[in-house]
């Protein structure tokens, strides 16, 4: 139970002068359930991977498995697996066109064909998943903040209750406190629910805290691939190619350096803070 | 799938045809169109092809590129040809239903050449938008219609809406792409159903786009105003439109096609 990705490789506008080799031989595997970061400089090809997985993109070469079926063979239900594998683009708040958010979060589950009392109660749990009240609901998209229009357009993909959720920079052009509520309620979800999320982002700060594996991919190829904490050893390669480990990270290298005995491997301030605290007492001690 | 769209579109290479004046580019698609119009037999188009087949080696555009843009027309070329294959009248060539329909010789010739005519036509038109950008199309407009202005025709406003809105094309169609895709993630289906259901279906494609070409205009609107535009009133241009050698030369190969194929074709 799980997507696996053999060789995928994919070129836009093939066979003209434009032609852009967006992802290069790309082998990946993502078991149920985990929380996994893509991390990559812009242009890297993260939107171009994430939309293979739900099948918008096809495959130049390779082969995508969706609990052990080719996604391109014969007979595959694309449409099924859409409903699956949940897709929140890249700015979805553009993606808004019902008369007010309440219908714009059913739009998804209507058209998987559900009864309606049941599009309802999903829209109404989608939309308390990602923090939106009841007195929101009759209002036009249109009106509502930059902020509230990010969640209502996550919600629509909540909403078709996805075994695997994908979202694309939902943090992208939103204030600190925005993105760290966004990013926490994505986390409570996941814990609750156990499904796997892949968060894509440009900021290695922003997913740090949250997940379980990062994926760094550069110039259409996943670069590094592990834990955050084996991911940011490797400090300097991902400097090289525009990337910033977390400031905390850079910090406790540096008292390192100087020579404080702490483990360098902290990836959040949490984590910091009791290192240097616990490597302190010692030097007292 | 949008972007198969070449039709209009730009292809960057350096070549002889892209460095041309646009004035000769657009003087010349319009000549080459009328030449189609006149000459009536076979050596006629065997010199136009000849012709195209010239400047499409010197664009260095490849031909399978040009090719692809004509999908879109394909239908409209299809219908041509079938009115004229049997609306023509003139000595039968094979009858059906008892005589009522039929096909005569004369409408076979007709819907060859129409065929043959109408598919040069968007050729030639292709080679020019391929080969030159919106922004020196409308240059050239803007200066080949500059006598207009005598009879108070507003010539640059004309040329700049026409700029933009070319401009716009490939940013529309990028996002067009971009909302179906992220629709068609939520379910929607733009390719099955009868009719009704998939005009039903185009509502969440065509909100979103509206709404997104009014936030574009909005800002670009607003982005000339910052930098003072005003309109054409004493504007002076950085890249003025000067003829060179090159453009001379490619007026007289001009001229001597245009003698060849008409004088040629009329016989
Ligand atoms: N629709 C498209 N047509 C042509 N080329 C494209 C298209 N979309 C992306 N590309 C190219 O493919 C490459 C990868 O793009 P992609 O959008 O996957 O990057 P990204 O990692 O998501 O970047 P960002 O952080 O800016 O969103 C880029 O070089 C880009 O120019
Ligand atoms: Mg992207």
């Amino acid at each position: 139970m799980s997507m696996v990705l053999e060789h995928v490789n994919y070129v836009y506008e093939a066979d003209t002068p434009l032609a852009q080799k967006a992802l290069n031989d790309i082998c990946l595997e993502i078991p149920d359930g985990q929380f996994i970061g893509i991390i990559g400089h812009t242009g890297s090809g993260k939107s171009t991977l994430v939309q293979h997985l739900n099948g918008l993109i096809k495959a130049e070469s390779g082969h995508i498995y969706f609990d052990g079926e080719d996604i391109d063979g014969p007979g595959f239900d694309r449409r099924g697996l859409r409903s699956k594998v949940g897709l929140v683009f890249q700015y979805p708040e553009h993606q808004l066109f019902e008369i007010d958010v309440f219908s714009d979060v059913c739009f998804g589950p209507k058209n998987l064909g559900l009864p309606k009392e049941e599009v309802e109660t999903r829209a109404r749990e989608a939309l308390a998943q990602v923090g939106i009240g009841e007195e929101l609901y009759s209002m036009s998209p249109f009106e509502i903040s930059g902020g509230q229009k990010r969640r209502a357009a996550i919600a629509g993909v909540l909403a078709m209750k996805p075994r695997v959720l994908i979202l694309d920079e939902p943090t992208a052009g939103l204030d600190p406190r925005g993105r760290d509520e966004i990013l926490n309620q994505i986390r409570e979800l996941q814990r609750k629910t156990g499904m796997t999320v892949l968060l894509v982002s440009h900021s290695m700060e922003d997913v740090a805290e949250y997940v379980d594996r990062i994926i760094v991919m550069n110039r259409g190829s996943v670069m590094l691939d592990g834990t955050p904490r084996e991911v940011f050893r490797h400090d300097k390669e991902l400097e090289e190619v525009g990337l910033a480990v977390p400031q905390v990270t850079y910090i406790m290298h540096r008292l390192r350096e100087k020579g404080l005995e702490v483990d360098a491997d902290a990836t959040t301030v949490r984590e910091a803070v009791q290192e240097i605290k616990k490597a302190l007492k010692e030097q007292e001690g | 799938m949008l972007r198969d769209i070449t039709l209009g579109q730009y292809y960057q290479t350096d070549s002889v045809i892209h460095r041309l004046d646009p004035r000769v580019k657009l003087g010349g698609t319009i000549l080459f169109i009328l030449s189609l119009f006149f000459f009536q037999n076979i050596f006629g188009y065997l010199i136009a092809a000849l012709f195209l087949a010239v400047v499409i080696r010197l664009s260095k555009v490849p031909f399978r590129y040009i090719v692809r843009g004509m999908k879109a027309i394909l239908l409209l070329l299809m219908i041509t040809v079938v009115f004229n294959l049997f609306l023509t009248p003139g000595r039968p060539l094979l009858e059906f239903f008892g005589g009522r329909v039929r096909i005569t010789y004369e409408g076979l010739k007709l819907a060859a050449f129409m065929a043959i005519r109408l598919s040069f036509l968007i050729i030639g038109s292709s080679i020019m938008t391929l080969t030159t950008t919106p922004n020196h199309l409308t240059d050239g407009m803007e200066r080949m219609m500059r006598p207009l202005k005598l009879i108070k025709v507003p010539v640059h406003e004309i040329a700049m809406m026409m700029s933009i809105a070319l401009r716009f094309i490939p940013i529309l169609l990028e996002e067009t792409d971009k909302i179906m895709k992220a629709q068609t993630a939520r379910g929607a289906d733009f390719e099955n159903g009868n009719l009704i259901r998939r005009a039903k279906a185009m509502v969440p494609l065509l909100v979103p786009l509206f709404i997104s070409a009014i936030r574009r205009a909005n800002d670009l609107a607003m982005a000339m105003e910052a930098r003072c535009y005003r309109g054409g009133e004493g504007r002076t241009k950085m890249k003025p439109l000067i003829y060179q050698t090159r453009d001379r030369l490619a007026y007289l190969s001009l001229a001597v096609y245009l003698v060849c194929s008409i004088g040629l074709g009329r016989l």
